[in-house]
């Protein structure tokens, strides 16, 4: 008897049993948010007076950069869990989430960067936000390094949990030390349409849509490359066993 | 396609590397699956038929 | 307790970087007197990383980390003991070479005091963190890009505050709150790093 029915999909069999049957569905639903958000918002929206047509990228820009961040925190929560109650699903989750991750911060600060040129004048700028994502996207660098440097599938899980929970407070503090930073800066109005700004409907509505598009994108390849891991992992301990019983 | 005005090189280059990074990601995620998937499948006979 | 060394070898590394940078930006006065304090902490931050992976390494490779495990000594302890040797032989050498390297980067009078005094209160969170990235990387075999890699991100928050001291100080500027800024996380890291740093080594040890 299962004391809490969630814990049951650590299990990585009913895990993937689980996910033979929900994954399709989340996939189709992200393909079909997806194209209706991003044809909606580039097509059927108007320019913004301030931004001109540039408004169209925060149809990209905006799910983007909060799934970089959704990313990170999820890995953070996925690491916790392995932590404490040492699912090895958990574990391999947040392995599979880091480069989704860290597409998205790619995602982010291209995008960023694109909308800010006719802004700036200049292909990049150290905008704090950007700044940020620069720094978001080095500790998704170096996440994914240290998973691929050590071999143990368990010393390797825990070393980059640790790494996570260490990586999450400083990634806190460089947001802080990044505005402070920029401070000096006399950068005209930095990067954000929606802070401080009413927006309008039009605008809004699509932009719910392709975050929910990106989200549940994330959701279903976070939901792919864990069942991966899953697979490459029993597959290394058949393999284990194969050398250590044919001696 | 709508009337982009002069900032039709970003938006549409926001657009076109979007896509192409989402599609990567999509297609190297499902490649890796299937060839992990297929291995695994491998093993499982070969280990089903030594033991 | 042996710190496995690379004071010269940090010092020189700091003079070498500092000579560079004229070369790559040119010679005049004016913009190196300008970018002299950020310069300096950056050679000082370098000149640390380089010298990470000695903190563990020796003792690992000749098995007395594993003994040092087993002793009655707390583990929090011993990566404590690591960090202040580190920075007793790597940092402080770098607070004090700092300022007579000011001079060959015409850095601005006052600029002087503000930039040791942020190099001495940053230097120790750099000996810490960069402890925590050398636990997590002692078994590896050419760990030190890694290293480097999971180090330097960290490191942010730190240079930005003591380089921000540095140019203001030596722009006559108020430097009150970053200065309490770069104390409060060095404090910080000091405080709770160490749990980490020991989890990690346990960890490699097993």
């Amino acid at each position: 008897m299962s004391r809490n029915s969630l814990w049951e999909y650590a299990n990585p069999r009913k895990f993937l049993q689980t996910t033979d049957i929900v994954l399709p569905w989340v996939a189709w639903f992200a393909a079909v948010t997806l194209v209706l958000g991003l044809v909606w918002g580039f097509f059927f929206t108007p320019d913004d007076y301030r931004q001109g047509s540039t408004v169209k990228i925060v149809y990209l820009h905006v799910p983007a950069a909060l799934m970089a961040i959704n990313a990170w925190i999820m890995m953070l929560v996925a690491s916790l869990i392995w932590i404490i109650r040492r699912h090895h699903v958990s574990a391999l989750a947040a392995r599979a989430a880091a480069p989704v991750g860290m597409v998205m911060t790619v995602i982010a600060l291209l995008t960023g960067a694109l909308w800010g040129q006719p802004m700036w004048g200049t292909w990049w700028a150290w905008d704090p936000r950007l700044t940020s994502f620069l720094i978001l996207f080095l500790f998704y660098l170096g996440y994914m390094a240290l998973w691929e440097a050590i071999e143990n599938d368990d010393t390797a899980a825990d070393l980059t949990s640790i790494l996570c929970l260490v990586g999450s407070v400083f990634a806190l503090l460089s947001r802080y030390a990044v505005n402070f930073w920029s401070q000096g800066l006399h950068q005209g109005a930095s990067l954000s349409v929606q802070s401080g700004e009413r927006m309008a409907m039009t605008f809004k509505l699509p932009l719910y849509v392709s975050m929910a598009a990106f989200a549940l994108l994330f959701i279903a390849l976070v939901l792919v490359r864990t069942r991966t891991e899953i697979r490459a992992r029993r597959m290394r301990a058949l393999l284990a066993r194969e050398r250590m019983g044919g001696a | 396609m709508p009337d982009l005005g002069k900032y039709a090189e970003a938006v549409l280059t926001s657009y076109a590397i979007s896509l192409v990074l989402l599609a990567a990601i999509v297609l190297l995620s499902l490649r890796r699956s299937r060839r992990v998937k297929k291995e695994l499948q491998e093993i499982e006979e070969k280990v089903k038929s030594n033991g | 307790m042996r710190a496995g060394g690379g004071f010269g070898l940090g010092l020189s590394f700091f003079l070498i970087v500092v000579v560079l940078v004229p070369f790559g930006v040119g010679p005049q006065t004016a913009i190196l007197s300008t970018i002299a304090p950020g310069i300096l902490w950056i050679g000082a931050l370098l000149a640390c990383l380089l010298s990470l992976d000695r903190i563990f390494a020796l003792d690992w490779e000749d098995g007395s980390l594993d003994l040092l495990a087993t002793s009655p000594l707390p583990m929090e302890g011993l990566v404590a003991v690591k960090s202040l040797a580190h920075w007793l032989t790597t940092g402080l050498p770098l607070v004090l070479a700092a300022p007579v390297l000011g001079v060959l980067l015409n850095l601005p009078g006052p600029g002087f005091g503000w930039l040791t005094l942020s190099l001495f209160i940053g230097t120790p969170a750099l000996s810490v963190i960069g402890t925590f990235g050398a636990a997590l990387t002692v078994g590896l075999k050419r760990g030190g890009l890694l290293l480097s890699l999971l180090v330097l991100p960290l490191y942010v928050p730190t240079l930005i505050f003591g380089a921000d001291v540095a140019r203001r100080g030596a722009e006559g500027l108020e430097t009150t709150t970053p200065l309490f800024l770069l104390a409060g996380i060095t404090c910080g890291t000091i405080a709770l790093l160490p749990f980490a740093s020991a989890a990690v080594l346990k960890v490699n040890l097993r």
